[in-house]
């Protein structure tokens, strides 16, 4: 749909492309993404530069410069925990407030969404979820389980073949953001050559490092209205550290699952000190007992880490 | 001959876009939107095909537009309607409907009269191209 | 308790009509009363005065009274307040027990409500403003013979105003040539013609023979345009047996709706009611006479009362007030009829003029008409004040145009189409509609013309009923 018809600036004229990215209120949603995410530098990096990107597109178009309208389609790699659906929400409303997007919400799927039990199923199944998803973000989580290589009956090829469909000739009405393990979805992409030639942009989102992941604990536990006390600190540090070789670790969601259970832990012991007066101090702050407790003390190898995956207690 | 059903028949057909804006509209009132298609615009037709199921949970437009451009590229030449539905307690019932499609030539309806007595006359408005069989009413045969 | 029961006069706010620790419950009907004293008479008196005379009392004291539960159905006047800015005038607030009135009878309530107290000497003047009917006595009526919801699925028409106009002259027009007028206008682009008020069955033209030209005219509309049309067939009578054999032909004759006046009286109305709902037609309601009692604001009935008892009585449609037409209608207080007609649950509104609560327990609404001196020009200003769920009837406005009725009724529907859509895009129509109908007028000549020859009328005279609390009167 175009835009009403606009002045167009002449030859001569001058922009001051600071005043027009205060307008777009772009600054905010990096600003947020900063706050909000530690680390991650290169994904940060990558989408100031997409940003930028649209931001002199718009200027350009006032002038008269044609410009093609970019392709968006996005993969977003790296472990579980690592930041990639809060990016892809950021993402979103970046989008929205630089025109790329009308609405700018974000559809978050996997496969069962999006694929059927029957024939004639998956069609309209993934036809519904992309209504859903126009005008704001599509965000296929571990996107590659869509297709079965030993199965070339599978429904997934369907959903395949209507995505592919809609992200070449509805380009301006979403942006589809494909995201799981980079070793998985690479195996992906060279099976579905017409998926890969789709996306433009591939993002690593890299494991946290072990100050990273303490920084992210403190950032979540400040936000609760909690703190550790030095010695709670460190003992922190030792379970990110066992934590971190045991299997199935996500990364910040691991380090938000720990906290809840400190949290657990710390009630606990302050209801069973009756007859000891509480201070607001006593409420916030958390000491090692309430991390020590872990199974991950206990079995430092992780042999009995829970199989379904859950963090363990 | 024009067919004047639906709320903006006196107007200009509507672009694509101006049926989005109508499709936003219904959108931002949280109304769920459903495509019709028919060969049989008769007044008192009221149950025209759907064409898939009422499309609920939709942020934007473009949804019901992709819809409706599926719809027109499988029958070109039938009645397209776009409905919106108000499910709020005291209403339950359409909120906004509109025709985005019609055949190139509108044959209309013939007035059929039966005189009775005392000078009553019994009427039957009679669709000119309901006399073909469904599926082959617009288009010219061969 | 002796003085209590001697015979003789005695105040009747001593008899147990004011009875200001009163709270009144869920299940009493509660009137609101404009009540101006006689000089010397306290309000307090006065109020119960009113209480009195409209449920138990006399004006004497009565021995019977004591071989009943008089209490239970003594009315007790419980507030009076002055009316800001009014010398002299109170609001009284009166509550009935529910068992003072027939179940389902419009005839009853009134009876009680009305009955004999308008003309008490103790008064110089009396007004019924509102009444709050509670859900228990709604549930004993039958209410909108269809209701809103179920006319436009009837119609098939959605998301805008429905049109309509009333054939033009009122009276001497033959059968023939009348049924030529409801032809054009429906080809044109309204939904309904209509009878006025007092085309019953005259010399000039004879109520069967209008009817069966109408009805020609109907369906060759329909036929035409490929929408279900209507004619409010007027079967107002000098009898009942008269009105239903009018009303029995034109639902043979496949008519979709039939019209009475307000001046059949309430039973006539209620009856009326129940045979369209038990035969599938439309109701539409002329309030003729209504102003005799509803305009003046010191005395009469309040035409939200009117309207209460209206969608109580049944009917589909009911004149309800243009605002920016020729007849009386304070922005304010049509606002106030038309949330009383159409809303299920209204909260009490004084800047709507509006006393009371009002729950009508899921009773279907009621399609205000707004009708008289209204035209395509004004259609920004219609939408704002009247909404969606509303008839826009535009007689000469579609008779007189230049280029022949159809054209006008053409130009009418663009000119709806265009400022429904325009709202719809989002666009400030009421600041923008002279251009928004403009642009639309380069599709049609009908709307330019209309434009050209209506464009600035408007009657711009003060309202006399309006809401107490509105300071100065609203000029649109």
């Amino acid at each position: 749909m175009s835009e009403p018809d606009q002045q167009l600036l002449p030859d001569d004229a001058v922009v001051d492309l600071g005043a027009e990215r205060a307008e777009s209120g772009i600054e905010e949603v990096l600003a947020a993404l900063d706050r909000d995410l530690v680390g991650l530098r290169p994904v940060k990096t990558r989408i100031a530069e997409i940003a930028a990107l649209l931001l002199v597109d718009r200027v350009r178009t006032r002038f008269g410069l044609s410009t093609s309208r970019p392709n968006l389609h996005m993969c977003f790699t790296g472990s579980p925990g690592t930041g990639k659906t809060t990016v892809a929400l950021r993402m979103a409303e970046l989008l929205k407030r630089l025109d790329y997007l009308k609405r700018g919400h974000l559809v978050a799927v996997t496969r069962d969404d999006l694929v059927g039990q029957y024939v004639g199923h998956t069609a309209p199944k993934t036809k519904e979820v992309l209504k859903r998803a126009m005008g704001g973000v599509l965000f296929i989580d571990e996107a590659y389980y869509l297709y079965r290589a030993e199965n070339e009956r599978d429904y997934g090829q369907e959903a395949i073949e209507i995505l592919l469909q809609v992200m070449e000739n509805q380009r301006e009405d979403l942006v589809v953001i494909l995201a799981g393990y980079k070793d998985r979805m690479d195996s992906f992409f060279s099976s579905n050559p017409g998926m890969a030639s789709r996306i433009a942009h591939h993002i690593d989102f890299p494991d946290y490092s072990l100050s990273e992941l303490e920084a992210i604990g403190e950032l979540m536990l400040a936000q609760e209205g909690y703190r550790f006390t030095p010695q709670a600190q460190q003992t922190f540090r030792d379970y990110l550290k066992r934590r971190r070789d045991q299997p199935r670790f996500a990364n910040a969601r691991s380090v938000r699952n720990a906290l809840e259970r400190a949290r657990l832990r710390h009630a606990n012991r302050l209801v069973s000190m009756s007859g000891v007066g509480l201070g607001k101090d006593d409420l916030m702050r958390l000491e090692p007992e309430d991390f020590l407790a872990s199974r991950v003390f206990a079995d430092p190898t992780g042999a009995d880490a829970d199989p379904t995956g859950a963090d363990p207690s | 001959m024009r067919i004047t059903q639906g709320t903006f028949s006196h107007l200009p057909d509507l672009s694509d876009e101006e049926i989005a804006q109508q499709v936003q509209y219904a959108l931002g009132n949280g109304w769920p939107l459903s495509i019709e298609f028919t060969d049989d615009p008769h007044p008192r037709n009221n149950y025209w095909d759907m064409w898939g199921l009422p499309m609920f949970d939709l942020a934007d437009a473009a949804g019901v537009l992709y819809e409706l451009n599926q719809c027109r590229a499988a029958y070109p030449d039938r009645y397209i309607r776009i409905n919106a539905y108000d499910a709020s307690l005291g209403r339950q019932t359409t909120a906004l409907s509109f025709i985005v499609n019609r055949p190139a030539e509108e044959p209309g309806f013939r007035l059929d009269r039966l005189p009775g007595p005392d000078r009553r006359v019994q009427y039957v408005a009679h669709g000119y191209a309901s006399d073909r069989p469904a599926g082959q009413r617009y288009t010219s045969p061969g | 308790m002796s003085q209590r029961w001697g015979a003789g006069v005695i105040p009747y706010a001593e008899m147990g009509y004011w009875q200001p620790d009163y709270q009144p419950k869920d299940t009493d009907v509660l009137a609101a009363f404009r009540i101006t004293p006689q000089p010397g008479v306290p309000p307090e008196e006065a109020g119960a005065a009113v209480a009195g005379e409209s449920s138990t009392a006399t004006w004497t004291v009565v021995w019977t009274d004591r071989l009943s539960a008089y209490e239970h159905y003594q009315a007790k006047c419980y507030r009076v307040e002055p009316v800001p800015g009014a010398e002299g005038q109170f609001i009284a607030y009166i509550a009935y027990d529910l068992d003072l009135f027939e179940e389902g009878s419009i005839a009853n309530l009134t009876s009680s409500i009305i009955g004999n107290v308008f003309g008490f000497k103790a008064l110089r003047a009396l007004r019924l403003e509102d009444m709050r009917i509670p859900t228990h006595y709604v549930k004993t009526f039958q209410g909108p013979a269809h209701g809103i919801v179920m006319e436009r699925e009837y119609l098939n028409v959605y998301g805008r105003p429905l049109l309509g106009a009333t054939v033009k002259p009122k009276l001497g027009l033959s059968a023939r040539n009348y049924g030529r007028v409801v032809y054009e206008a429906l080809r044109g682009g309204l939904d309904f013609t209509k009878d006025d008020e007092n085309i019953n069955s005259q010399p000039f033209m004879r109520w069967r023979d209008r009817f069966l030209f109408c009805m020609e005219g109907v369906n060759k509309a329909q036929a035409e345009t490929g929408e279900i049309k209507g004619h409010y067939l007027n079967v107002t009578a000098g009898t009942m047996e008269a009105m239903y054999e009018r009303a029995e032909l034109a639902r043979e004759l496949g008519s979709i709706i039939v019209m009475i006046d307000l001046t059949i009286g309430y039973t006539a109305i209620q009856s009326m009611a129940a045979w369209a709902r038990r035969n599938g037609v439309l109701l539409h309601l002329h309030r003729a006479g209504h102003s005799t009692y509803t305009r003046q604001k010191n005395h009469g009935v309040s035409f939200r009362v009117i309207s209460k008892w209206m969608r109580l009585a049944g009917v589909d449609h009911i004149h309800a007030g243009t605002v920016v037409g020729k007849l009386e209608g304070d922005p304010n207080s049509v606002a106030g009829f038309y949330d009383t007609l159409r809303l299920d649950k209204i909260g009490a509104d004084p800047v709507k003029g509006l006393y009371f609560d009002q729950d009508w327990a899921s009773m279907p609404g009621v399609m205000p008409v707004a009708s008289g001196g209204i035209h395509a020009g004004q259609m920004h200003q219609l939408l704002h004040h009247l909404g969606e769920d509303v008839v826009l009837q535009f007689g000469g406005g579609t008779i007189g145009h230049p280029m022949g009725i159809a054209a006008g009724a053409r130009a009418n529907r663009v000119a709806l189409q265009a400022m429904i859509k325009a709202r719809n895009e989002g666009r400030d129509y009421l600041a923008e509609g002279p251009d928004i109908l403009r642009a639309a007028a380069k599709h049609s000549r009908e709307l330019e013309v209309a434009l050209s020859t209506w464009g600035e009328v408007s009657f711009t005279y003060e309202s006399t009923d309006t809401p107490d609390v509105v300071a100065t009167p609203t000029m649109v």
